[in-house]
C-alpha cells in the first residue's frame, strides 16, 4: 500500500528539506520598517532639466558606481544599490546608528578643486556696477525690502560692538576689525547716518562687505560678511546680472565654516580664480588623522604623479599667497603657501569631529559624483520601532495561526488534523521560497502572508466541503475523497489564479513596502496550490490506507 | 460540524434590497468624498507617500499631550499633529512645496521639540520624506495597478468562464472597491502605500469568493438539465451550496485579521483595518452583487447557450411567418 505514494512522499520530503535548509543556511532577511534602517530615492538634481534623458541615464550609472564604492567603504552591511527607471538610485541600509553621517556620504557631491586665491583689489574696480547690477536685477523697492530687514539688525548689532571692543582684552583684532569696517566703507560713505542709509541703496552688496583675511605678502583675499547678512548676499551673488558683471576669470565663493570674530560671526567671501588648476580626479589617496600641534582632524591628501606636476609649480609660483581648496563650491580650506608642495597635501579642518575628517576623506577616495543627487524620498526607521514591530508581529501571528488550527480541528476533527500538518509545511515552504529568492520580510508583508494562510485553509476547505458532498451521495469513502478533489480543482485553480495576477501587477507597480506584501502573496499563492493539491492529498491517502475500503472517514 | 448544511435562503429574492442597501453605503461614501473635496481639496486623505510631505514620528520618554506638542511646534501654525498607539508616541505631519529641503524641515520639527522638551526627552524613531514630485508619480501608478488588474482579470474569466461571468465579476470588484473608498473617505482613514496593498488585496479576496461561486454556478449549469433549469433557481441553488465553505472561509480569514488588529500593533492598524472591511464586503458582494449581476446581464443580453439562441431565433421565424 505505501508503495502507491512513496513518489508524493519523495516530492514533499524533498521540498520541505530545501526549505528547511534554506531557512537555516541564510537567514530570513528582515526588512527595513522591521529592523530599523534607512531608504533613500535619489534622483539627479536638474531643476532647469539641462541634460537629455540619454544624459541622464549615464550619469545615473556613474553616480551609481561611486555611492557603490562610498557605502561598501562606510561599512554596512549587505546594502541594497540600485537603479531604478533610467535616472533613480536607490538605496537601502538596515541597522544604522548615525543616519545623518550615512546621509552626508551618499549625498555629498565631493567634487574638490583647487584655486589660486586672488587679492581683493581685483574685484575693487566692479564693486560699483555690481551694485548696479543688483539694483537693476531686482528693482529698487526689492533691495530696500532686502535691506529693511537687516537695517535694523546691522546698527542695532553696530552699536554694541563698538562699544565692547575697547573693553575687549584683544585689543589686537578689535583694532584690525575696527580698520576693517573702516576701509572699504570710507571710499564711498557719507558721514551723516541718514545718507549712508540712502547710499547703502545703492550699494546693496558693497555695503555688506568688511574686511577679512589677508595672504603673507599682505594682500586681503577676502571679505568678512555677517551671518545675519550671509542670505541676502547669497541672494545676490545667484542673480545673473551679478555674475556677468564679475571680472572675468575671477570667482567669489563662501567659506565652509563661519569665523568668530570680537563676539560676532562672519562668513568669508574668497576671491578666486575662476579656473581650478587642479580638481580631485587627480587625488590618489586621502586619509584622515589629527594634525600633531594642534591635536585638530585633517585630512591628509595624495596626488597622482600628473596632479603633483601641477602642484608643484603653481605652489612654486604662489609662494606666501593662499590657495583655496574648493569642495563642492565651497571654501573648505585656504592655507597660506609656506614652501614647494609636490603630492602631498592636507585640508585642515579646525573645530570639526574626527568622524567628519574620516568621512571626507573616505568620499574624497571614492570619487565625485559627477553631478549633485537630490534625495526625493526618505524613510528612515529607529531601531527600537522596528523591534515593537516585530514582537507585536509575531504575537500577532502566533496567536492568529492558534486560532486556524482550532478552527480546523473543531470543524473537520481527523481530516482538520490532516490540513493542519499541510498547513504547517505550507509555512516552511513560504518562508523557505522567501529566504531562496533573497526576498525580505516587511510588515506588509506579515499580512501579506497571513492572507495567503487564508488562501491556503479556503483551498482545504473547498476540497473538505466536496468530500462530505460525495460522501453525503453515499459515495465509497476513497471514490469521495478522489471526486473531492476533483471538483474542488477548478474553483482553487482559477482563484488562486486571479489572485496571482494582482500579486503580480501590485509586484510590477509597487514600491518598497507594497512589493513586500506582492512577493508574499505570490509565493503563499504558489505554496498554498501545492499543500492543497499535493500534499493534504498526500495525507489523505496515507489515512485511507490504514482504513479497510468501507471504513468511515472522518471529515 | 457542518454548519449552513442544505440551507435554501432566498439570497436572489432579496437582491432588490441589497442594491438599496449598496446604494445608500455608496451614497454615503460619495458624501464623504464630496466632504472631503470641499475640505480640503483632495477626495481622500492622502498621506505623505502621496502628497509628499514629511512625516515624523516622535516617541517621548516622558508624559506630554497633543496640546503641548502643538505649543511646541508653533501653536495654531503647527502641523497636524496625531496620537501614535501608546500615550507617548505622536505623528507629525509637515507639508512641503516643490522646492522644499526635506531634510530641513524634518530637522527644524526636531529641534522645535528639543527647544521645548529638551533633546533627552524624546527619540525619532520614524522619519519618512517624500518629494512632491514622488508623490504625483505613485498617485498615477496605484491607479494604474488597479485598472491593470481589472483588465487581466477580465480576460482570464472570460477566457476560463464567459464573458458574461467576467463583466458580473468586474462589477462586483468595482462595487466592493468603490464602497471601500467611499468608507475610507467618510472615516478619513490615511492613504498611505500599504493602504493601496490592502484595496488591492480586497480585489483579489472578493474576485476568490465571487470565482467560488461562479464556479458552482458553472458546474451546474454543465451538468445534465442545467440549463434548462430556471436561471434564478439554479442561481440561487449554487450560492447555497457553497455557503458553508463561504462562512468557513470569511469566518477564519477574520479571526486571522482580527488577531492582527488586535495585537499586531499600531503601524498595521489601518492597514488591518481596511482589509477586514474588505472581507466583510468582498463577501457581501459575492453572493448579493455579483450573481444578481450575472443573472441581470443575463436577462438583458440574453443566454449565452447557442442551443437557447437556436431556439428564440427559431420561434422568431415562426412568428414572422
Amino acid at each position: 500500500m505505501l508503495k502507491s505514494f512513496r513518489g508524493r512522499i519523495i516530492v514533499i520530503v524533498l521540498a520541505v528539506g530545501f526549505s528547511g535548509w534554506y531557512l537555516w543556511t541564510r537567514d530570513l532577511k528582515l526588512g527595513l520598517d522591521l529592523q530599523g534602517g534607512m531608504h533613500l530615492v535619489l534622483e539627479i538634481d536638474d531643476p532647469n532639466g539641462t541634460f537629455t534623458g540619454e544624459r541622464r541615464d549615464s550619469l545615473t550609472d556613474q553616480a551609481l558606481k561611486i555611492l557603490r564604492t562610498r557605502i561598501d567603504e562606510f561599512g554596512v552591511e549587505e546594502p541594497i544599490i540600485q537603479k531604478r527607471g533610467s535616472d533613480r538610485i536607490i538605496v537601502e541600509l538596515a541597522g544604522l546608528d548615525d543616519e545623518g553621517r550615512a546621509k552626508q556620504i551618499i549625498n555629498r557631491q565631493a567634487f574638490l578643486e583647487w584655486k589660486l586665491v586672488l587679492p581683493v583689489t581685483e574685484v575693487q574696480d566692479a564693486l560699483p556696477r555690481l551694485d548696479r547690477a543688483i539694483v537693476m536685477a531686482l528693482g529698487e523697492d526689492s533691495v530696500k525690502a532686502l535691506g529693511a530687514e537687516t537695517q535694523v539688525q546691522e546698527t542695532e548689532e553696530l552699536s554694541p560692538e563698538l562699544l565692547l571692543f575697547p573693553e575687549t582684552d584683544d585689543t589686537a583684532q578689535a583694532g584690525d576689525t575696527a580698520g576693517a569696517e573702516a576701509a572699504p566703507e570710507t571710499e564711498a560713505a557719507a558721514d551723516s547716518a541718514s545718507q549712508e542709509e540712502e547710499e547703502d541703496l545703492f550699494r546693496p552688496f558693497t555695503a555688506l562687505l568688511m574686511t577679512g583675511g589677508f595672504d603673507d605678502k599682505g594682500r586681503m583675499v577676502s571679505y568678512n560678511i555677517d551671518v545675519a547678512d550671509v542670505e541676502k548676499a547669497t541672494i545676490y551673488l545667484a542673480l545673473d546680472e551679478f555674475q556677468r558683471a564679475l571680472p572675468r576669470d575671477v570667482s567669489l565663493q563662501w567659506a565652509m565654516d563661519t569665523v568668530p570674530q570680537g563676539g560676532r560671526f562672519y562668513r568669508e567671501l574668497f576671491v578666486l580664480e575662476e579656473d581650478a588648476y587642479l580638481t580631485g580626479d587627480q587625488l590618489q589617496d586621502a586619509s584622515a588623522t589629527r594634525d600633531p600641534q594642534f591635536n585638530q582632524p585633517e585630512v591628509l591628501f595624495e596626488l597622482n604623479r600628473r596632479g603633483g606636476r601641477v602642484f608643484e609649480q603653481v605652489t612654486t609660483a604662489a609662494m606666501n599667497e593662499r590657495i583655496a581648496i574648493v569642495l563642492d563650491e565651497e571654501v573648505v580650506s585656504a592655507p597660506v603657501v609656506e614652501g614647494r608642495i609636490r603630492n602631498r597635501g592636507s585640508i585642515k579642518m579646525q573645530g570639526a569631529q574626527m568622524s567628519e575628517a574620516a568621512d571626507l576623506a573616505l568620499v574624497l577616495r571614492a570619487g565625485a559624483l559627477p553631478v549633485p543627487l537630490r534625495i526625493m524620498e526618505e524613510r528612515t526607521v529607529g531601531p527600537s520601532l522596528g523591534q515593537d514591530s516585530i514582537d507585536q508581529g509575531q504575537i500577532a501571528g502566533i496567536v492568529g495561526i492558534v486560532l486556524v488550527i482550532a478552527i480546523m480541528m473543531l470543524y473537520y476533527r481527523a481530516a482538520g488534523m490532516l490540513a493542519v500538518v499541510a498547513l504547517g509545511i505550507y509555512l516552511l515552504l513560504v518562508l523557505g521560497g522567501l529566504s531562496a529568492m533573497g526576498a525580505t520580510l516587511t510588515l506588509p508583508g506579515i499580512a501579506g502572508l497571513i492572507l495567503s494562510i487564508g488562501m491556503a485553509v479556503d483551498a482545504n476547505v473547498l476540497i473538505f466541503e466536496r468530500i462530505r458532498e460525495e460522501l453525503e451521495a453515499r459515495r465509497a469513502p476513497r471514490t469521495a475523497v478522489d471526486e473531492g478533489f476533483g471538483n474542488a480543482v477548478s474553483a482553487i485553480v482559477d482563484a488562486n489564479i486571479t489572485t496571482l495576477i494582482t500579486g503580480l501587477i501590485l509586484f510590477q507597480f509597487g514600491t518598497g513596502p507594497v512589493r513586500g506584501f506582492a512577493v508574499t502573496l505570490c509565493i503563499g499563492i504558489v505554496a498554498s496550490f501545492f499543500s492543497a493539491m499535493y500534499v493534504t492529498r498526500t495525507l489523505f491517502l496515507m489515512y485511507l490506507s490504514r482504513k479497510r475500503g468501507s471504513d468511515p472517514i472522518s471529515v | 460540524m457542518w454548519l449552513f448544511h442544505k440551507s435554501k435562503y432566498e439570497f436572489i429574492r432579496l437582491r432588490r434590497k441589497a442594491y438599496v442597501v449598496s446604494g445608500v453605503v455608496l451614497a454615503l461614501g460619495i458624501t464623504g468624498i464630496g466632504l472631503n473635496l470641499v475640505r480640503t481639496g483632495d477626495w481622500q486623505n492622502y498621506g505623505v507617500d502621496f502628497t509628499g510631505g514629511v512625516l515624523v514620528q516622535i516617541r517621548f520618554h516622558q508624559e506630554t499631550t497633543d496640546s503641548e506638542l502643538r505649543q511646541a511646534l508653533g501653536g495654531v501654525n503647527a502641523p497636524p499633529i496625531t496620537r501614535f498607539g501608546q500615550d507617548n508616541e505622536f505623528v507629525v505631519r509637515a507639508p512641503i512645496t516643490e522646492e522644499s529641503d526635506l531634510d530641513a524641515v524634518a530637522a527644524d520639527i526636531a529641534a522645535q521639540v528639543a527647544a521645548t522638551y529638551g533633546s533627552d526627552a524624546f527619540e525619532i524613531v520614524r522619519r519618512e520624506s517624500v518629494g512632491a514630485k514622488v508623490g504625483e508619480e505613485l498617485q498615477g501608478q496605484a491607479a494604474m495597478a488597479i485598472l491593470f488588474s481589472f483588465v487581466l482579470t477580465l480576460l482570464y474569466i472570460a477566457i476560463r468562464f464567459e464573458i458574461r461571468f467576467g463583466v458580473a465579476a468586474i462589477i462586483a470588484t468595482a462595487h466592493d472597491i468603490l464602497i471601500t473608498l467611499g468608507v475610507l473617505a467618510l472615516f478619513r482613514v490615511e492613504i498611505s502605500l500599504p493602504t493601496v496593498a490592502a484595496i488591492l488585496t480586497i480585489l483579489g479576496y472578493s474576485l476568490n469568493d465571487t470565482i467560488v461561486v461562479f464556479d458552482r454556478i458553472r458546474e451546474n449549469l454543465n451538468k445534465r438539465g442545467g440549463r434548462r433549469e430556471d436561471p434564478y433557481r439554479l442561481v440561487n441553488r449554487s450560492i447555497n451550496e457553497t455557503l458553508p465553505r463561504t462562512v468557513l472561509t470569511s469566518g477564519t480569514t477574520l479571526a486571522v485579521l482580527l488577531s492582527l488588529l488586535i495585537l499586531g500593533g499600531a503601524v498595521i492598524r489601518p492597514f488591518t483595518l481596511v482589509l477586514i472591511l474588505g472581507v466583510l464586503i468582498g463577501t457581501y458582494s459575492s453572493i448579493f452583487i455579483a450573481s444578481p449581476a450575472l443573472l441581470e446581464i443575463q436577462k438583458r443580453y440574453g443566454t449565452a447557450d447557442p442551443r437557447e439562441k437556436e431556439r428564440k431565433r427559431a420561434a422568431r421565424r415562426a412568428a414572422a411567418v
